[in-house]
Parts: C-alpha cells; structure tokens; sequence
C-alpha cells in the first residue's frame, strides 16, 4: 500500500498471479484486433480518398466466406477466454475446505470484523500469511462490498442474507480493501486496510488485549437465554429436531426437496422458520426476527456449526 | 426551383410561427426539433454536474463541495444523461425527422402519439429536475434497493416518476416507428431496400417496447416500497434485493443497445456516403442489429457476478455476453470493408463516424474483460467500468449522435456549417475524450471503486489527467453549438443533396416541406445504389449537383 503512483496493483493473494495472466491475454489480444482495425481503417480510407488514381473496378457488395471468417475467428478467441475465465472464476468463488472462518458485519459506514478466537476489529483485518481465509459477510443496512485490489477479489455484502468470499494471502505487508457498492453519504469512507502478518506474528496479534470470547461461546449462551432447547432436544419433549451434527447434512422438507443446511439455511431457520419446514415436523417455531442482531446471528450459527464437529463445510457455490 | 429560392419556399419551418404551431405540432419534424432543443439542454445540464464531480476528483480529499452534494451531481448526471439525453437523443431527435423521409412517408403512423411522447418527456423531465432541485436524489442512476427503497433520505420516489413517464415517451416513440416502418413504406420500398438507419431504428423500437415496461414497473415497486413499505426489496420486510437488481438489468442492458444500435445505424449511413458505395455485406449488417436486440435481453446477469447471484448463473450470463460481442464485431468489419474501392471523402460527418468507429471499439473489447466473469470480479464497480461504459455511451452513441447531426443538418435547416469547425470539433472531443476516459482504466485497475467523493492518494495523478481531459471535452462540445448556431443565420443554402448522398430523404428539397415529398416517391433500385467510382461532388454547397438534384425533386416525379 504505497501512497505512490503506479501501474499496477500489488499482486499478493493466490489468484492475483493467475489474474494478471488471463487481464494481459486479453490485453494482447485486444490490442491486436484493435490495433489491426484502426490500421485497416486508417490505409483504406487514405487509398480509397475522393479522386486518387487506384482501379476502382467491381467493388465487392458483400462476401460470405469473409464474414463467416470475421464471425467465426472472434467467435472461438471469445470461447476460449470464456473457458479460462470461467475456470478462474469458479476456483476464486470455491472456498477450500478447513479454510479459517472469519465473520464480516458491514454497516453505514464501517466495517466490523470478529476472528475466530473472538477477538474483534473495526476496519482493519488482520490475516495470517500463507493461510485459506474465508470471510462470511453479511450487512446490517443496505448493500456494501468488500473489495481488496491486491488480492483481486470482491464480495457483495447483503443485508437477509450471508456471502462468502475466500482469499489465500501470498505477501506479507498491508493493503487497502474499499467498500465498492455504493451505500450512500459517506460509502467512500467505509475503506480500511488488510494487515497480512507472519503466522506467529498474527497468534501474537490476536493474544493482545481487548480479546473477546469465541463467537461459538457466546452462541452457546445467547441458545441457552433464548431457550432454544426447550424445543430443541432429543426425546418426546423435544418438538422440534436435534440440532447436534446438523450442519453441512442435507434437510429432507416437507412437502419434499431437500436443502443443505448451510449459514443462510441456519439464518433462514432462525429468522424465517415457516419459509422451510423441516418433515416431520410442525410450524411451530417462533421467527426470532427483530430479537437477534446480525452479530448474534453469526454467533449462534457459529454454535451450530461447532455442535457438528464432523459436518461438512458445504462448498459455496452461490 | 433552385435552392435560391428556397426562402420563398413553403416548408416545415416556416410553415408557421406561431408558438402553438410548435408545442402541439403533429409534424415529425417538427418534434425532431422539440426534441433536439430538448435533449440539448438536458445534455449541458448533465454536462455542468460532471464538470463540478470532475473539479471535486482534483484532489484527494473532499473538499470542493460535500458528500451528499457528490452523491447528488453524479446521481443527476447518470439519471439526466441516461433517460433524458442518451435513450431519447438519436432515436427521438434523428429518428423522428427521418424514419418517414427514409422510407418515403408523410408522416409517422400515429402523429399524435408522437406529440404525446414529446410531452411525456419534458414533463418526466420536469418532475425529476424538480426533485433534484427541492430534496435532490443521491442513488446513483441504478436506484439500488434497499438503499433507494428505504436508507435514502433524499426525494426518490420523485424523480422516479419523472423517469416513469419518461420511460412512456420511450415506448410511444418505438411503438410508432415499428408500426410506421412495417405499413407506411413508400411503393417499391422492400425491407431488403431499406437504409440500415430504419433496419438498426427498427430494433431498437423493439427493445423500448418490449423493456421499458418492466423498469417501470420495478421503479414503481421501488415507490410502493418507499410509501407504503411493502416488503418486495428489502429483506427485513421479508423482500429480496437481488430481485431489483434482476428487473433493472433486465431493462438496462438492453437500454445500451437502445443507446447503440441506431448510433450504429448512423454510421452505417455516414459511412456509405462519403465513401461513395454501397455498403459492404448489407444483410449482415441488418440481422446483426436484429441478433444484438434479442441477445441482449439475456446477458442482464453479467452486472450481478459478484452480487450473490448463483455461480452457475454467472457462468450462463457469462457465456451469453461473449456471444452478443460477435454481432458488433461484424458491423465494424463490414464497416471498414465498406471503405475499399470506395471515393472516400473525411468531411465532418465522416471525421466523426471514425471517432466512432475507434472509440466504440476500445469500448466493445474492454465489454469482453468485463463479460469474462474472473476479470470482472475485480473490475467491477471500479473506475474500469466507468471508462468501459462511457466508451460504448459517450464514445460510441454520442459521437454517432453528432456525426448524425453534422451529416443531416444542411437537410433539417438547409444551411451549411463551417467544414474546418467541423472537422476541428471532431477532432478535439475524440482528442479529449480519450484522455478523460483512459486513464479511468488504470484506476479501475488500480481498484479505484466508483462513486467515491474522497480517495487515496495513490489515484490522483490518474485522477488529475481525467480532470483536464473533462476540460477538453467540455470545449469541444461546445464549439459545435457556436457554429451549428452562426449557420442558421450565416450559414450558406445547402440545396436538396450537398454531400452527392443517395437515399429518399436527400431527394426531397431541404429543408423539406410539410408533408415531405411533392408526390409520394416510388423505389426502384436498392439503398446506397452509387455508381461504382461515381465521384461526388468535392465540397459542399456547390451548385452542380445539387441544384439538378433540387430540380428533380422539385418536378413530380423523382
Ligand atoms: C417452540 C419450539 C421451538 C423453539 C423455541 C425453537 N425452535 Fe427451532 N425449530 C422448531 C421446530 C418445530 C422446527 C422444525 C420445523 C421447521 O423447520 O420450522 C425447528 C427448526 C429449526 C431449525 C432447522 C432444523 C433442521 O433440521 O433443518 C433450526 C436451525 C432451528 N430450529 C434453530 C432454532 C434456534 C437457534 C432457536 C433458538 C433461538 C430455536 N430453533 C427455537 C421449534 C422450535
Ligand atoms: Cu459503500
Ligand atoms: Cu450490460
């Protein structure tokens, strides 16, 4: 993060490398066509001028072969940077399995960030080297974007509902992550910087002060206050399912379908229970919507989530 | 007749001064000019909000003006110029003055809707300034829920009805040209013997019909929303916000081709003309304004790669937006074919028409960055999509737009401009331009994001070169108005034909009587049918061959 004018932005995360690969084949390709059109334009139109002595004899009114070659070359050179842009995009939008699971709250106008441990900052995100990060997003307002040029990677962030965006930071040193989807008066202020730190150098980051308890802690509290065990429990009592390995399996509805219990299915269940009734079951879960902030949200679906230790991440394909 | 006496001539400009035989004309052209007065002044107003958000982008910080005021200029520059200048300007301005001429009508089908489309327009336009003007509006031109629908404080659901009633204009406009074109072609005037203007207005026509409905009607829910805070957008009223999105990309992608496809059908005729041939590969170019109008109502998604859209539905819009590029590719082979064993002549219209022709390219391959999906990710709602777009809309639409003007203007006034003005104005916006939008590129690149009143440093020295550029541009705009308007008065009689120009609107006087035509016109050879190596003739406003020409058109029968 230089205050100096360059060219180009820094290249510090996994994909950054492959990125510039495939923006430079286009470049290059483009500045051929390009090039070679304005070329063409530029010798035919001083050839061809008004009254020049050139055989005008039997102007062609049209070609087939010729167009069926200017529509068919583009066409392939356009599907083969489909097929290596698609095959980028899907890696940048697949989080690896066990990556480290950091939560992201956007707001008018700042950006809120918990680690794993509980520790929390504001507009700063500090990360490990070398590391699979995945931050899950979501906004308490309207819709923001979580931006950070260095790695190339962009996430809206949504209000209702969770958004995943994954990164592998290669270089150490700080970079400047933007808010990038207009969210009113002061969006150009909601910007901060990613510090990329040494592993040990973060593990004594995150041991100093002002440390909190774990997100799945006080998920394990905020579950116990608003009684959610009354209902959820093994035995006749229990009206409603077990929660206990739930995440990550696949959820038989009723009146059938099935969905992965994924963060938005838990957020959905939470916030939204008569959306999808579990079979078997009856609607009657009250919707806690207006009672839990997004913050408890994440800290209650942390909970789920360390409640089935052996549930697998579902790959975020959304 | 000779052009000399065109003064004493009746025609539609003098037909009468009243103000009256103005503001409720059922004339086509006449409306044209309502609408070229209209679209101007909505052009300047635009113009002045950039040239205040390019003062305040000097410096890093914000300084000049405040937040909410940034937010406001850029709001009201994107909603002015995209539903008050761009949409309207060559469709409603060009294509009213000559979809009848062009195919050899009086008028167009239904005259009175014409005038109802005009009207709908400056009172939309009325409304929307008037809510810029009492709360202001600070949405960004894209009316992002649930931002728009429920977090901004500023008066929206005002300036979306303007554009509401704008959008009715719109459809009114396509409306008349699809019906005028399919029953009002003159004798002889098969579709295969239409100008590619009609065949390139025809699909846009297509577009304002069948889109514009449905952003009114989510611009509507974004009102009911605002008022009576239905849960459709935001979700803790139980909406979906992605759902806005989808209904609003729906309509403007498209709009781009609203904006395109008859800036296209303007060069196609400028380029014919002064190269003195038929143009290259006709049927192509028709079908591929057909092929842009229907494939572009499926690529909408490539906005929304990185909105939480489904991957595999990027993947889809992806896949589409590669396709839609091969159309335009076409036109602009087809178009540089055109110029071989041609009489090419630069004059104005023809200096603009290659501005066009370079600058819509630049913006049609940086189109290909963003519609592959990895690329986008990084380029989007950067500084790399602002430079993309203003590239196809700026670069493309509105260079076509004024080489249309400069090309028909000696029909729709009868007086010639300054040639040398001319061709130097062309120069200097295509000049100017690209330093404004260029370096916006490398911003984009860079990750500078879009809509940012305050930046880092690092983006200045960019920021500071588009700044000056904005300067430049901002004077070339402006010297065309200087001698569009000395010519009106000073400006030599064009006769029916200056530029040697083959196509029914030429053969009529200029500029061209109530009712168009002396008789109805009958067509018997194909469009752009110059004799092979026929030389026009070399300057404008010359006796010769436009005097003959104003005697054939003045006897019966042409
Ligand atoms: C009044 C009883 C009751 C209470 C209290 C209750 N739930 Fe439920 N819950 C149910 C029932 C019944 C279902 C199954 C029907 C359905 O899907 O709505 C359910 C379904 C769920 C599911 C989806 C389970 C699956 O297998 O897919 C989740 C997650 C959940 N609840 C979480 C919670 C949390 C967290 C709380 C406390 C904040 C809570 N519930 C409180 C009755 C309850
Ligand atoms: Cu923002
Ligand atoms: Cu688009």
């Amino acid at each position: 993060m230089s205050p100096e004018f360059a060219l180009m932005p820094e290249q510090a995360s996994s994909v950054s490398a492959e990125y510039d690969a495939l923006l430079f084949t286009e470049i290059g390709i483009s500045v051929f066509f390009g090039v070679g059109i304005c070329l063409a334009i530029m010798f035919l139109a001083w050839r061809y001028r008004a009254g020049s002595e050139v055989d005008r004899s039997d102007p062609p009114e049209g070609d087939m072969r010729l167009e069926l070659l200017w529509s068919g070359i583009p066409l392939v050179i356009a599907l083969g940077l489909f097929v290596w842009s698609a095959k980028l995009f899907i890696t940048m939008r697949t989080a690896p399995k066990n990556a480290m699971e950091l939560h992201v709250i956007g707001k008018q106008w700042m950006w809120k960030i918990q680690h794993p441990g509980g520790k929390r900052e504001i507009n700063e995100l500090h990360v490990p080297v070398g590391k699979d990060i995945k931050l899950v997003m979501s906004s308490e307002d309207v819709i923001h974007d979580f931006f950070i040029p260095a790695f190339r990677v962009k996430m809206d962030v949504l209000p209702g509902r969770y958004s995943m965006l994954w990164f592998k930071p290669i270089r150490e040193g700080t970079y400047r992550f933007f808010c990038a989807e207009y969210c009113g008066t002061s969006h150009s202020k909601m910007i901060g910087r990613v510090v990329v730190q040494s592993p040990a150098d973060y593990a004594s980051w995150l041991s100093g002060g002002g440390n909190n308890e774990p997100p799945e802690v006080a998920g394990k509290a905020l579950f116990e206050s608003f009684r959610c065990g009354t209902c959820h429990r093994e035995g006749l009592t229990g009206r409603g399912p077990v929660l206990d390995g739930l995440f990550g399996k696949q959820v038989r509805l009723a009146g059938g379908g099935m969905v992965v219990a994924d963060e938005n299915y838990l957020r959905e269940s939470i916030l939204d229970p008569g959306g999808k009734i579990v079979e078997g079951y009856q609607k009657l879960m009250p919707t806690y919507r207006g009672q839990i902030g997004e913050e408890g949200l994440m800290q209650l679906i942390a909970y789920l989530k360390s409640i089935a230790p052996d549930g697998k991440q579902p790959e975020e394909k959304r | 007749m000779t052009p000399a006496a065109a003064t004493d001539r009746r025609h539609y400009l003098n037909a009468s001064y009243t103000a009256a035989s103005w503001l409720f004309t059922v004339d086509h052209k006449r409306i044209g000019i309502l609408y070229l007065l209209s679209v101007t002044f909505f052009f300047l107003l635009g113009g002045a909000a950039a040239v205040a958000f390019r003062l305040e982008l000097l410096t890093p910080a914000g300084d000049l003006v405040t937040a909410e005021t940034y937010n406001n200029l850029f709001t009201v520059h994107g909603v002015v110029m995209v539903f008050f200048f761009l949409i309207p300007a060559i469709p409603a301005v060009l294509g009213n003055f000559l979809v009848p001429l062009m195919i050899g009508a009086k008028d167009l089908a239904f005259p009175k809707l014409n005038l109802t489309s005009w009207w709908l327009f400056m009172i939309g336009g009325a409304i929307t300034l008037g809510a810029v003007i009492t709360g202001g509006v600070d949405t960004g031109w894209t009316f992002y829920t649930p931002y728009s629908s429920t977090y901004a404080n500023t008066s929206v659901s005002t300036a979306i009805i303007g554009v509401f009633l704008t959008g009715f204009a719109s459809i009114l406009t396509g409306l008349n040209f699809i019906v005028t074109i399919h029953t009002m072609r003159a004798p002889g005037m098969t579709w295969f013997r239409l100008p590619l203007f009609i065949w390139a207005h025809y699909a846009a026509s297509l577009i304002m019909v069948l889109g514009t409905p449905v952003v009114a009607t989510v611009l509507v829910l974004v009102v009911l929303e605002r008022s009576l805070g239905l849960g459709i957008f935001n979700p803790n009223l139980g909406g979906d916000p992605l759902l806005f999105q989808h209904l609003f990309w729906f309509y403007s992608h498209p709009a781009v081709y609203i904006m395109i496809l008859p800036a296209m059908g303007v060069v196609t005729e400028i380029i014919a003309a002064f190269s003195g041939r038929r143009i290259f590969g006709y049927k192509f170019i028709a079908f591929s304004s057909l092929a842009i109008a229907g494939l572009g109502f499926l690529v909408w998604g490539h906005h929304m790669f990185v909105s939480g859209q489904s991957m595999y539905a990027g993947i889809i819009f992806s896949f589409l937006s590669f396709l839609v590029a091969i159309p335009s590719a076409v036109k602009v082979f087809n178009w540089t074919a055109t110029l071989y064993k041609g009489q090419v002549r630069m004059l104005t219209p023809m200096v603009y028409a290659m501005g066009f022709m370079g600058l819509f390219t630049i913006g049609g391959l940086t189109g290909l960055f963003l519609a592959a999906m990895a690329l986008d990710v990084h380029f989007h709602d950067t500084y790399f999509v602002v430079a993309h777009f203003h590239y196809i809309m700026v670069g493309g639409a509105v260079m076509a737009y004024l080489g249309g003007i400069h090309y028909w203007w000696p029909k729709i006034t009868g007086k010639l401009y300054h040639e040398w003005w001319g061709r130097i104005s062309a120069v200097v916006i295509f000049l100017g331009f690209n330093l404004t939008f260029f370096p916006q590129f490398l911003l984009g690149y860079l990750g500078m994001p879009r809509r940012y009143y305050a930046y880092p440093e690092e983006f200045q020295v960019l920021n500071v070169m588009s700044s000056a550029g904005a300067s430049i541009l901002g004077i070339g705009y402006l010297i065309p108005l200087v001698y569009l308007v000395w010519s009106l008065k000073y400006g030599p009689d064009a006769g029916p034909n200056p530029w040697g120009a083959k196509g029914l609107e030429w053969e009529t006087y200029s500029p061209p009587p109530t009712l168009n035509f002396d008789t109805t016109p009958v067509v018997e050879c194909e469009a752009y049918d110059y004799a092979a190596g026929e030389m026009a003739p070399e300057l404008p406003g010359t006796q010769g061959h436009g005097s003959s020409t104003s005697e054939e058109a003045g006897s019966s029968e042409p």
